[in-house]
């Protein structure tokens, strides 16, 4: 799904989290906001899911407007940066949480429902923790589930907060590609939030780079290492 | 650091305890002070209450607490209780949910008024409520007129238990929820789930348990209320007279077997609530850790 922010501000009070901001997600991309803490790309992303609403400006999805949809509408696969896994729930009803939210109509039959967590545990190379709690998971296989999670409702694309922030780095070396792996084999548009450089270089198409509510560069990695816009932006890819 | 302050050489092995522990007579005198404490303080009262209701006999224990006014009290407090203790929940889960899901101004007002009920003395709550709601008030007036009165009846009874027990499921759930955040219900939300659904298939699995012992210390709090339900009911005996008023009454007539006898069933429903929230907990040790931080 091609997605386009147009002139997106946001206000929290009197601060402000967003500038106008404009920015054209083409279909298939794996996006990467990157900027240090307090750049607005948390916001931004959460903007896209739905879980903020923009104080001006217009998001479309595939060319019509979807500002006005509620979060449920939306259709994102969110990860959330801690994860935010139902700790009373097992893995599998964690997976399966959004079949089962649907309205009764669109519902699968428990057969099916069984069948896609089955499916999806596959995919993230865990098929025997079905039974587990999340407080019984390596920080590493909590992502993974949070990830087959937001994929189990087929999501029209895949939004990560800080994906792999809370891992040791060598579990978040594996993952990117786990990441990687995952949207080619999709092909979902897939916005991921980092300030590591190093993630955002390794792993997107298209890095955009944040700062202070703005964006400062868009381009491919290569680009933006080749030929930085900013001096903000030397001196963050530097670093 | 220099290597020398790594210089073990002259540590005697064993010696050593964890830091963060006291020594062996310390942790004796601790625990013997506690324990005292309980025994003398909780322990003893509560078999003196049954000792005094037993004194003549069992017989006469249980045929005191048949008396017509006696099941009567019984059954107005567990009325009282049944009423008060439900509201109260749905008030304080809907208090605690407004004040940690949301910024907005007057918030720390609406804190202080939750706390109100624990800081103002019972009497003066009852008082209150007479002056609102009693005959010689405006709305009293006209709600006796029209057949419904409040003060020394039930409703009042009601309405007082309510006040008193009001910040006990609040106080309970404000800082569980403060602590496990909105993040699981956002991500309720982006998988689908409506408010409502995110609501009982997520916020309430995870308060349940500090919702029980808020529910808990309610139930204690409603059927053991004195001060203002005294001043509201008006101690009709056998109408408006709960247990605890009933108890005074009684021990006032110096009737110390029917006295006692009801005070050791008043702690009984405590000692059963207890026992509830223990075979609870019990029960359930495994979704108990589960449910805390990861």
């Amino acid at each position: 799904m091609h997605i386009e922010i147009d002139e997106i501000a946001k206000q929290f009070g009197s601060t402000t989290a967003l500038h106008p901001v404009s920015l054209p997600i083409p279909s298939g991309a794996l996006v990467a906001l990157l900027g240090p803490s307090g750049s607005g790309k948390t916001t931004l992303l959460r903007i896209l899911g739905g879980l903020e609403f923009p104080s001006s400006g217009r998001v479309l999805f595939d060319g019509k407007d979807a500002t006005g949809l509620s979060v449920q509408e939306r259709q994102a696969g969110f990860v959330f940066q801690s994860y935010a896994l139902f700790r009373h729930m097992t893995v599998f009803e964690n997976i399966a949480y959004g079949l089962r939210a649907r309205p009764r109509r669109n519902r699968p039959p428990e057969a099916e429902i069984q069948r896609r967590v089955t499916k999806l545990l596959e995919l993230i190379q865990l098929p025997q923790i079905a039974k587990r709690f999340p407080n019984q998971l390596s920080g590493g296989q909590r992502q993974r589930v949070a990830l087959a999670r937001a994929l189990a409702i087929e999501p029209r694309m895949l939004l990560l907060d800080e994906p792999f922030g809370a891992l040791d780095a060598r579990v978040r070396k594996e993952l990117r590609q786990g990441l990687r792996d995952i949207h080619d084999n999709t092909g979902l548009t897939t916005v991921f939030v980092t300030h590591d450089q190093d993630e955002a270089m390794e792993l997107a198409d298209l890095v955009v780079v944040m700062s202070m509510g703005k964006i400062e560069q868009v381009g491919r990695p290569q680009d933006i290492r080749a030929r930085p816009a900013t001096p903000f932006v030397r001196e963050f890819i530097d670093a | 650091m220099s290597d020398a302050a790594f210089d073990h050489t002259d540590v005697v092995p064993g010696k050593w305890r964890p830091v963060a522990e006291e020594s062996r007579t310390t942790r004796i005198v601790l625990i013997a002070i506690a324990l005292g404490g309980l025994a003398l303080l909780v322990l003893a009262p509560l078999a003196v209450v049954f000792a005094e209701a037993l004194a003549k006999g069992a017989w006469a224990a249980v045929k005191s607490l048949g008396s017509r006014d006696a099941r009567s009290a019984i059954q107005l407090t567990l009325l009282v209780a049944a009423i008060s203790v439900p509201v109260n929940a749905v008030f304080g889960i809907a208090a605690a949910w407004v004040i940690t899901k949301f910024d907005f101004k007057g918030k720390a007002f609406l804190i202080t008024l939750i706390d109100l009920p624990f800081s103002v003395s019972p009497v003066v709550a009852g008082l209150a409520l007479v002056l609102l709601f009693g005959t010689n008030s405006l709305i009293g007036g006209w709600l006796v007129a029209s057949g419904f009165p409040i003060i020394f009846a039930l409703p009042g009874i009601v309405l007082a238990s309510i006040f008193v027990t009001f910040p006990f499921v609040a106080r309970e759930l404000i800082p569980v929820m403060i602590e496990q955040g909105r993040a699981e219900e956002e991500a309720a939300l982006t998988l689908g789930a409506s408010g409502w659904r995110v609501f009982r298939t997520v916020t309430l699995p995870n308060i349940k348990w500090a919702l029980l012992y808020g529910v808990l210390l309610c139930n204690a709090r409603a059927m053991g209320e004195f001060g203002a339900v005294a001043v509201v009911s008006g101690k009709i005996r056998g109408q408006t007279a709960t247990m605890p008023i009933t108890i005074e009454m009684l021990y006032n007539e110096y009737l110390s077997v029917a006295a006692f006898s009801m005070a050791a069933v008043l702690a009984l429903l405590a000692l059963i609530t207890l026992a509830l929230k223990t075979a609870l907990e019990w029960r359930h040790a495994d979704q108990l850790a589960a449910t805390r931080r990861h």
